[in-house]
Parts: C-alpha cells; sequence; structure tokens
C-alpha cells in the first residue's frame, strides 16, 4: 500500500436483517482515478458507497484512507474510533443521487457549511473558496438563491461545490444525474469531467455509458453483492469478457438510463 | 356602564395578567419540551422512557387538576410558591409536554437525506441536529406550535381558580360587584379573543416568512 492510494476497502461485508447485500468487496481507487460503478439495480452500489464513507457502517471488513484505517470487526463504540469515522466521512464528500441540499440555506450557505461547522475554517476565508468553487460549477449568479428556486441540475452543481468544498481525498458520486431530466444531465456531466481533468478523485455509480467510457479510468461492475469485473474502459465496452456484463450493456444501451426502475432500490 | 367604565383598569391589570401567564410559560414550555423532544429521540433508553412517561402524564390528565396538585401539593412538600409563579409553573409543564410533540413531529418530518448529507460530511449528531434539522423541524412545527400558543393563552384562565388576578377572574369579581355578568364576561371574552387574533396574524406573519426560501 503506497500513499498514492486515496481509498482501500477490504473484505466489506453488509447485510441488512437476511439480506447480504455486500459479499467480501475490495476495491483500491488510486489518487487522481476515477472508478466507475455500473451494476444491475440492487447489486449494492449505494451500500458499498455508503459504506466507503462509512455512513453505512459494514459487518466485516475495513476502509482506510489515506493511511487511517477504520476496521469494522473490533470493537466499536470507543470515542477515539468515533473520531476516526467522522475523520474519514470528512475526506470522503458525497453526492447522492436526490441531491440533499440544505433547503433552509443559499446555495454558497450550502457549500460553506462543512467549511465552516466541521473543518473550523474562518468565515470570510470559506466564503471567499465558496465563491470560487460555485464559480467553478457556472453559478455564480446563484450565489444567494435557495434551492427551491434551482434547477435539479443546478441544484446538483451546487452539490458538487458542496462536496469540493471539503477539500475529500475522494469524492463519491451515487448516480449523480438519474433525478434529472435527460436535457438536464449535460451540465452535471460537464461538470464532473471538469473535476477528472482537474485530477479529482472519484468514484461514481452511474448508467450513462458514454459518460463512463470518456471519464472513467477503471469501470467496476457489480452483481449480487460482488464485484464481477474490473476493467479498463476500453475492454468493458467493447469485449466485455462475462455474459452478465453484456446483458446488462445490452439493456442499457437499447434503452438508456432508467433512472425510475432505479428509483426502486 | 359607567359601573362597567370604572372597571377598565383594572381589567387592563387582568389582561396583563393574563398576558404575562401565556407569554412566559409559552417561553419556557418551549425550552422544556424542546429537551423532552431531544429526550425522546435519543438513543439512551431511560431518557425515552422518562420522556414518553412525562408526556403521557402531562397529556392524560385535565389541566385544572394538574393547577390544583401543583398549587395545593407543592406546599406540602414544604415549597412555599405564591399563586402566579404556582400557575406559571403548572402551565410551563403541561404546554412542554405538547410542545414536545409538535417539536418530535418536526423533527421526525424532516427528510432522511438531510440527516446523511451533514453525516457524510462529518457533522457531529449535535451539530446535525442545531444546524440542518432543528430549522427545518421549527418550521414543519410552526402551525402547530402557534396553535399551542393560543390554546395556551385560553388556558390561562384556569388560573383563577387559585387566586390569581387574571382577566377571568376580574371578570368575576367585576361581574359579582355590579351584578353584570354577562357584560363582563362579553368583555373579558372579547379581549382573550383579541390577543388571539393578535396571535393569530403574527403565525401567519412567521409561517410566510419561513416558508419563503421553501416556495
Ligand atoms: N437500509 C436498508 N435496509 C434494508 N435493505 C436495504 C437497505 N439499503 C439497501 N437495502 C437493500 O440492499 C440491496 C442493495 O441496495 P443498493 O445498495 O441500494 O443497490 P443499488 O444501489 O446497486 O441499486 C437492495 O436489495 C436494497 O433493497
Ligand atoms: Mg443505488
Amino acid at each position: 500500500m503506497t500513499d498514492d492510494v486515496a481509498i482501500h476497502a477490504q473484505g466489506l461485508h453488509k447485510r441488512f436483517g437476511d439480506l447480504e447485500v455486500l459479499k467480501s468487496v475490495d476495491l483500491t481507487v488510486r489518487s487522481g482515478e476515477v472508478v466507475v460503478i455500473m451494476g444491475p439495480s440492487g447489486s449494492g452500489k449505494t451500500t458499498l458507497l455508503r459504506c466507503l464513507n462509512l455512513l453505512e457502517e459494514p459487518d466485516a471488513g475495513s476502509i482506510t484512507v489515506r493511511g487511517r484505517t477504520v476496521s469494522c470487526s473490533g470493537p466499536r463504540q470507543s470515542r477515539g474510533r468515533r473520531r476516526l469515522i467522522r475523520d474519514i466521512r470528512v475526506r470522503t464528500a458525497m453526492v447522492f443521487q436526490q441531491f440533499n441540499l440544505f433547503p433552509h440555506m443559499t446555495a454558497l450557505q450550502n457549500v460553506i457549511e462543512g467549511p465552516i461547522h466541521v473543518r473550523r475554517l474562518p468565515r470570510s476565508y470559506a466564503i471567499e473558496v465558496g465563491e470560487r468553487l460555485l464559480a467553478r460549477v457556472g453559478l455564480t449568479d446563484k450565489r444567494d438563491e435557495h434551492p427551491a428556486r434551482l434547477s435539479g441540475g443546478q441544484k446538483q452543481r451546487v452539490a458538487i461545490a458542496r462536496a469540493l468544498a471539503m477539500e475529500p481525498e475522494v469524492i463519491l458520486f451515487d448516480e449523480p444525474t438519474s433525478a434529472l431530466d435527460p436535457e438536464l444531465r449535460a451540465e452535471v456531466l460537464q461538470a464532473i469531467k471538469n473535476l477528472a481533468a482537474h485530477g479529482m478523485t472519484m468514484v461514481i455509480v452511474t448508467h450513462e455509458i458514454a459518460f463512463a467510457r470518456e471519464v472513467a479510468n477503471r469501470v467496476v461492475f457489480m452483481d449480487k453483492g460482488y464485484i464481477l469485473e474490473e476493467q479498463s474502459p476500453s475492454v468493458f465496452f467493447s469485449n466485455p469478457a462475462n455474459t452478465r456484463i453484456r446483458s446488462f450493456l445490452r439493456l442499457m444501451s437499447d434503452s438508456g438510463p432508467h433512472p425510475e426502475l432505479e428509483e426502486a432500490s | 356602564m359607567d359601573l362597567l367604565a370604572q372597571s377598565v383598569p383594572i381589567l387592563l391589570k387582568g389582561m396583563a395578567i393574563t398576558i404575562f401567564l401565556g407569554v412566559t410559560s409559552f417561553v419556557l414550555g418551549f425550552g422544556l419540551g424542546g429537551l423532552i423532544a431531544l429526550a425522546r429521540i435519543s438513543r439512551f433508553t431511560l431518557l425515552k422512557a422518562l420522556a414518553i412517561v412525562y408526556v403521557s402524564v402531562f397529556r392524560g390528565t385535565p389541566l385544572l387538576i394538574q393547577i390544583m396538585l401543583v398549587y395545593f401539593g407543592l406546599p406540602q412538600l414544604g415549597i412555599q410558591m405564591s399563586p402566579v409563579p404556582s400557575a406559571i409553573l403548572t402551565f410551563t409543564l403541561y404546554s412542554a409536554a405538547y410542545l414536545s410533540e409538535n417539536f418530535r413531529g418536526g423533527i421526525l418530518a424532516v427528510e432522511k437525506g438531510q440527516w446523511e448529507a451533514a453525516g457524510s460530511m462529518g457533522m457531529t449528531y449535535s451539530r446535525t441536529l442545531r444546524r440542518v434539522v432543528f430549522p427545518q423541524a421549527l418550521r414543519i412545527a410552526t402551525p402547530a406550535i402557534g396553535n399551542r400558543f393560543i390554546a395556551l393563552m385560553k388556558d390561562t384562565s384556569l388560573a383563577s381558580v387559585v387566586t390569581v388576578v387574571e382577566l377571568t377572574r376580574v371578570a368575576e369579581s367585576v361581574g359579582s360587584s355590579t351584578f353584570r355578568y354577562v357584560e363582563a364576561f362579553v368583555v373579558a371574552g372579547a379581549v382573550y379573543w383579541l390577543i388571539n387574533s393578535v396571535l393569530s396574524v403574527g403565525q401567519e406573519v412567521l409561517e410566510r416568512r419561513m416558508g419563503r426560501a421553501y416556495a
């Protein structure tokens, strides 16, 4: 394990009651790498992302972010461990399918909330950075709008700026465009591509094949709680080894992404 | 009518006491209700159980009996209290039970994604409550809380039975000294109605202001 590993997950298991959702998942993401996760609905993609951020505690396995490891087999409730978990959450930002912006705050307030109240940065500095980040996602003029006044695409771009403001080691995207009307997807995908061009480390669950081809360094295919395949996008999309992947890709490209189907998960 | 006109100063004083009782008990009950709501949603079983019992007792017994018990009961325990503080104490305990349920409803109505967004950026539980959940919960609960305030204003008339000279008791004494009971109670009722009309308008303004960001 060299220090250019941004996040390393080992032997992750997660069950909800009787349902085993992750069955021994290993994943390593190097700094600057963009990993796209694909797979049928219910295969455990969201759960994996949530475990990487420790929003969900795995039942077994460990997560290492920048050399700091949280193990999920030992004792759970120590103060030190809780702090470590928080530390890892700070370093792994999440962008949600449903945006989850804070509705009582303006766009800028959403962006500076974490820097001020979690990272304890001075307010004036946080505002300066926040404005720069809003500019970066093209929303300078929406600085003082509340989320209710923004389109879905604008909301998701604010959410991306909010994630960036934490200066995370890695950003985890859970189907960032699935809740958007087709005509609003491009602006969000473009914002993510810009981050990739700037070397941001990202793990992205998406069904956007063209986007994945363009942006991914590696595609991970999940099925029934396992990682079935890890491959470069060129091989993954052009010459998939596994028949499960082939039928999945056929389904996807036949009919385009199905956000409404995904919604069920 | 001149007899009643002579009673205006004392009626005004009664009105002042009524407002004082209502506002003070509401503010204190608001704070206590918030704490009870926190206990109710906490993961500490004992706190939670205490909160549940508290709410159940104060919602499940008549306010008049609570007033009597505090007024006559505390002195027996060696705690001397004059009528006004005693009444305020009861109204506070009583409205805290209801307000805590309003708060809890508001907190539970905040989307799960809000907790997750805050948690995923490493916010602590208490900070998530303060910065993310409470502001939204308060907005959701504002109509219910406003209704509680108005109900409490009317409930303060029960303090008259423990000798607090608030509006209702003033009306009684004016009525008995002038034998114009009906007029006295009509006036008192009108004053309650006036106070609560002002509160209603305030509630509406508040709701509109809080809802503005969400429109
Ligand atoms: N909190 C939960 N409680 C119970 N079951 C859950 C929970 N979260 C997810 N699941 C179940 O776990 C499985 C995997 O879900 P998810 O990780 O959301 O898959 P994906 O994102 O690939 O569609 C699904 O069957 C889902 O119903
Ligand atoms: Mg999902």
